[in-house]
């Protein structure tokens, strides 16, 4: 998927986390900020990476303020934020936009 | 100066030809036994320094020697950061630190040990930044965590003796009677005061007020004070007299709380009588108001609280649910206040309620306890002190010493904060030895101590839900994953001292 | 048979509750998609609910989401990721007819076809919130095989009956209705939230009346009222003692081949039976009312 605008996704609070992410030019960019990346630090950055692969994002910056959100949190907002993030830059990013968005439900599984 | 030598003269006379006891002197006029020469003109006031260089200077202080502070001001203290500002500026070196606790508010101690003034730290814990400097190796000795007990013990066996305690307390007379529950800065119980107070060499009261002869009660008693001196503000009362904690509204407290109830209930020691102590975690605080339904629902009272005393133990207590509250520190405004005013409720030095080698503690004989926890291992052993990170952020309080003397410690936890595990399989530092755990109380399920199979029985029989450390822990990863271990380096920055003084665990410098 | 008493709400994008809601054990979790999003949160919660569904700690619980109408521009793409995650129970909102039920069923079946799951077992319940929708309860009630049961929805209601919430008069027919058109279909009936999460007194009352109507179980919003629910419904220790007597003496009846059971000389009968197993079975899920 290309990453045709900056987006985000997620919120500040505990246990959660805040993913920006925006265009590239050329390969993966991923600045990873967590409230426990002491002990899981390389474990957040692997769930980041598959979940990006498996939508098949190559040329992204990837921003993350992590609270402390467990590895099926990261996904959903990883790829919310990537989902947002490829809605061409002309179109509003609208919740009808969003609704409509084709979703490929086995790349997220 | 006359009538000295008359009276002397007449005694003189009187022994005359009399052999006494070798070692035993004849009377040497009345003024002979007292130190200060001038203290008859000036007896009364003879305590009260002008300023605290004056009383630093008055107390013999050296460099090289201990001084010793308590914390029951808490962060709203003044009086550690100024004393150590001053004895910083009259070039004191090389001093030992042995406050009671230490927190948050005592990052300005992070410049005297830079530059020197202080050289070695007995403390019962640490926060905020000056935790976190010493973490990463600020000083060149390591930092000694005791409890509160321990502390005691330490002095009596002679390792931490002080030589000059500095105690703040919120009214002092001129003659040194002294206590913490008037006064602006009122905290409350004195209990690590009192301690300091019966043993150090000089004694210092620093005070913010100057009552009127005789202040009572008196929780520092003017035979054990030497000087008296009052400095603009020992602490800020907005910071030392928090109300009483609101009941927690987090439902994963209150579910904590209403299972740490249950097992109290089912324990096996829930009888008319009984005694308790909580701790000032919102979970244990809610405990006591669940307890309150069953024990009303049961007829039973309790004989005696223990401990850090809340508004939610001065509650029950005033509703006659409890007999006598025995307060080592008043937690919030609510417990200070009743100390001030209700007669069952009594002040204790943390001698009584926690010196393993006291001629007897009150925490020998108090039923049940919940305790609280950071991390605690399949062991049981828990850690109060290191976080996830590494760092010191807490406090080994009465933790191992209420531990080792209930009949049923409790540990108290949620099973995961964020995404951090509190069940581990091996603690970072292990303050509280697992064998003095009993129950371990999560939101995911109780896991009760192997070596109290007779508990696990009961609280099976009652319906609760009892399962395995094991099996809480495997839940724990399964949501998190296995934590990455902390890095550390070899340099000890702490050593954890358990209650009779020996090393339980170090704890390392963290990596940068 | 299911027992239903609890039905926790979640609101869907909350990262933390959907982390630790299991705790709370309720009979029933459900995740909403609906009112507690907003607008521009609706993707958001639709994938973190997604995900929440497939975690194994829900797994032992029943799930249930309530999605957002079909006719709006977002129900269909919620059906379609809640189906795929594995959901128990798909909570249709405002249903007004009969035909907004099989609506939703014809949806559901296409995409447990479209992703592989068993055909039918995606169960579903109808949540009345309208004047409509408690005309047509029955309708409703018996729309589909896949309904566990219909819910009233007291604050859309109460809008559309130009009243508002009080002491219950006002809800006292949709009540009645809901429940008699549960019954007459052999699905679960529930009750509506009780949104005054600090008054335990009145939410109480409120359950000790539904509770009187017949209803399985109540909506909740705060896990704090769970428990309060739970021993609400718990059979106190007499009803206990004496369901035990009825069932021993059915049972030695059973094996003595009598075909009428007396205890202390009265009769008891197959309906008092019957009551006295449901009331063994709560106690055994809520323990006794303390």
């Amino acid at each position: 998927m290309r990453i045709m605008r900056e987006a985000l996704a997620g919120t500040l609070e505990s246990s959660d986390l805040m993913v920006r992410i925006a265009p590239r030019a050329e390969g993966l960019e991923i600045v990873l900020q967590s409230e426990v990346i002491h002990q899981f630090g390389i474990q957040i950055e692997k769930v980041v990476r598959e979940t990006l692969a498996r939508l098949d994002v190559v040329d992204a910056l990837v921003v993350i303020e992590d609270k402390g959100a467990l590895d099926c949190v990261i996904k959903a907002r990883v790829q919310t934020a990537v989902l947002r993030a490829t809605v061409a830059p002309g179109d509003a990013l609208s919740p009808r936009r969003i609704a409509d968005a084709p979703v490929d439900w086995s790349a997220l599984s | 100066m006359i009538e000295d030598t008359i009276v002397t003269e007449n005694v003189k006379s009187r022994l005359a030809g009399v052999l006494l006891p070798p070692g035993i002197g004849p009377f040497g006029g009345i003024t002979a036994p007292v130190s200060d020469p001038a203290a008859r003109t000036r007896r009364n006031g003879r305590k009260l320094c002008g300023d605290l260089d004056e009383a630093i200077r008055r107390s013999g202080l050296k460099n090289g020697m201990t001084v010793s502070f308590h914390h029951a001001f808490r962060e709203g203290d003044k009086t550690i950061n100024t004393v150590m500002e001053r004895l910083a500026v009259l070039g004191f070196r090389d001093l030992t630190l042995a406050a009671s606790s230490l927190l948050s508010c005592n990052a300005p101690l992070i410049e005297h040990i830079r530059s020197g003034v202080i050289r070695k730290i007995y403390t019962s814990g640490m926060r905020g930044k000056l935790a976190e400097a010493i973490s990463h190796g600020l000083m060149a000795e390591p930092i000694h965590i005791h409890s509160h007990g321990g502390r005691v013990h330490l002095m009596d066996c002679g390792e931490l003796a002080v030589d000059v305690a500095f105690l703040g307390v919120s009214t002092a007379d001129e003659f040194g009677n002294a206590n913490g529950v008037s006064g602006r800065s009122h905290c409350g119980s004195l209990g690590y005061a009192m301690v300091d107070a019966a043993r150090a060499a000089q004694v210092v009261l620093i005070t913010e007020e100057i009552v009127a002869f005789p202040n009572a009660p008196a929780s520092i008693r003017q035979d054990q004070v030497d000087l008296v001196v009052a400095i603009g503000e020992i602490g800020d009362p907005s910071k030392i007299a928090v109300g009483a904690a609101r009941m927690t509204s987090n439902p994963r407290e209150l579910l904590i709380a209403r299972l740490a109830a249950d097992v109290i209930e089912h324990s096996g020691w829930f009888e008319d009588g009984f005694s308790l102590q909580t701790g000032s975690g919102a979970s244990a605080t809610a405990t006591t108001r669940f307890l309150e339904t069953r024990m009303v629902r049961k007829g039973i009272k309790a004989g005696f609280a223990l401990g850090g005393i809340t508004g939610g133990i001065v509650e029950l207590h005033q509703k006659g649910l409890i007999g006598k509250i025995f307060d080592t520190q008043s937690f919030d405004a609510v417990a200070a206040e009743s100390l001030r005013t209700v007669a069952t409720h009594y002040e204790i030095s943390t001698n009584s309620y926690a010196n393993p080698s006291s001629k007897g503690a009150y925490c020998d004989r108090v039923d049940l306890v919940i305790l609280s926890a950071l991390e605690i291992d399949l062991d049981f052993n828990v850690n109060v002190i290191t976080g996830s990170d590494g760092v010191m952020r807490g406090a080994s309080g009465g933790h191992s010493d209420v531990a080792a003397g209930a009949n049923l410690p409790i540990v108290v936890a949620p099973l995961i904060r964020s995404r951090i595990p509190t069940v581990v399989r091996r603690v970072t530092t292990v303050v509280t030895p697992g064998d003095t755990i009993g129950v371990l109380v999560t939101d995911h399920g109780i896991a009760v101590n192997p070596n109290r199979p007779e508990i696990a029985a009961r609280l099976k029989a009652a319906g609760l839900p009892v399962t395995t450390i094991e099996d809480l822990y495997q839940r724990a990863i399964a949501l998190t994953g296995e934590p990455e271990p902390i890095a550390f380096q070899d340099r000890i920055v702490g050593l954890i001292r358990y209650r009779d003084g020996s090393v339980i665990d170090v704890v390392r410098q963290v990596k940068a | 048979m299911k027992l239903r008493r609890s039905m926790l709400f979640l609101p869907g994008s909350n990262a933390a509750m959907l982390s630790t809601a299991f705790v709370f054990r309720p009979d029933s979790i459900m995740f909403d998609l609906e009112d507690a999003v907003s607008l521009r949160e609706k993707d958001a919660a639709r994938i973190l609910v997604f995900h929440a569904l497939q975690m194994p700690v829900y797994r032992d619980i029943e799930t249930v989401v309530r999605i957002n109408p079909l006719s709006s521009p977002f129900g269909l793409t919620d059906l379609e990721a809640v189906v795929r995650a594995g959901v128990d129970v798909v909570r249709l909102p405002k249903t007004d007819s009969a035909d907004d039920v099989r609506a939703l069923e014809r949806e559901v079946e296409r995409i447990e076809r479209d992703c592989g799951r068993a055909v039918g077992s995606t169960r579903l319940m109808a949540a009345i919130e309208s004047a409509s929708g408690v005309v047509n309860a029955v309708a409703i009630a018996t729309a589909s095989p896949r309904l566990i049961g219909i819910a009233l929805a007291g604050f859309d209601y109460v809008m559309d009956m130009q009243t508002e919430r009080g002491d219950g008069t006002e809800l006292f027919y949709a009540r009645c209705a809901v429940l008699h058109a549960a019954r007459y279909a052999r699905i679960d009936a529930f009750d509506v939230v009780y949104a005054d999460v600090n008054n335990d007194a009145g939410f109480l009352q409120e359950v000790e009346l539904i509770k009187r109507l017949g209803f399985n179980g109540k909506s909740l919003i705060n896990p704090r009222q769970i428990d309060l629910l739970h021993n609400a419904f718990a059979p106190s220790q007499e009803e206990v003692d004496y369901s035990h007597r009825v069932v021993a003496a059915a049972e030695q009846g059973e094996r003595q081949g009598l075909g009428v059971v007396s205890l202390s000389g009265k009769m008891i009968d197959a309906p008092v039976i019957e009551h006295a197993r449901v009331v063994l079975r709560r106690a055994e899920a809520s323990g006794v009312r303390k």
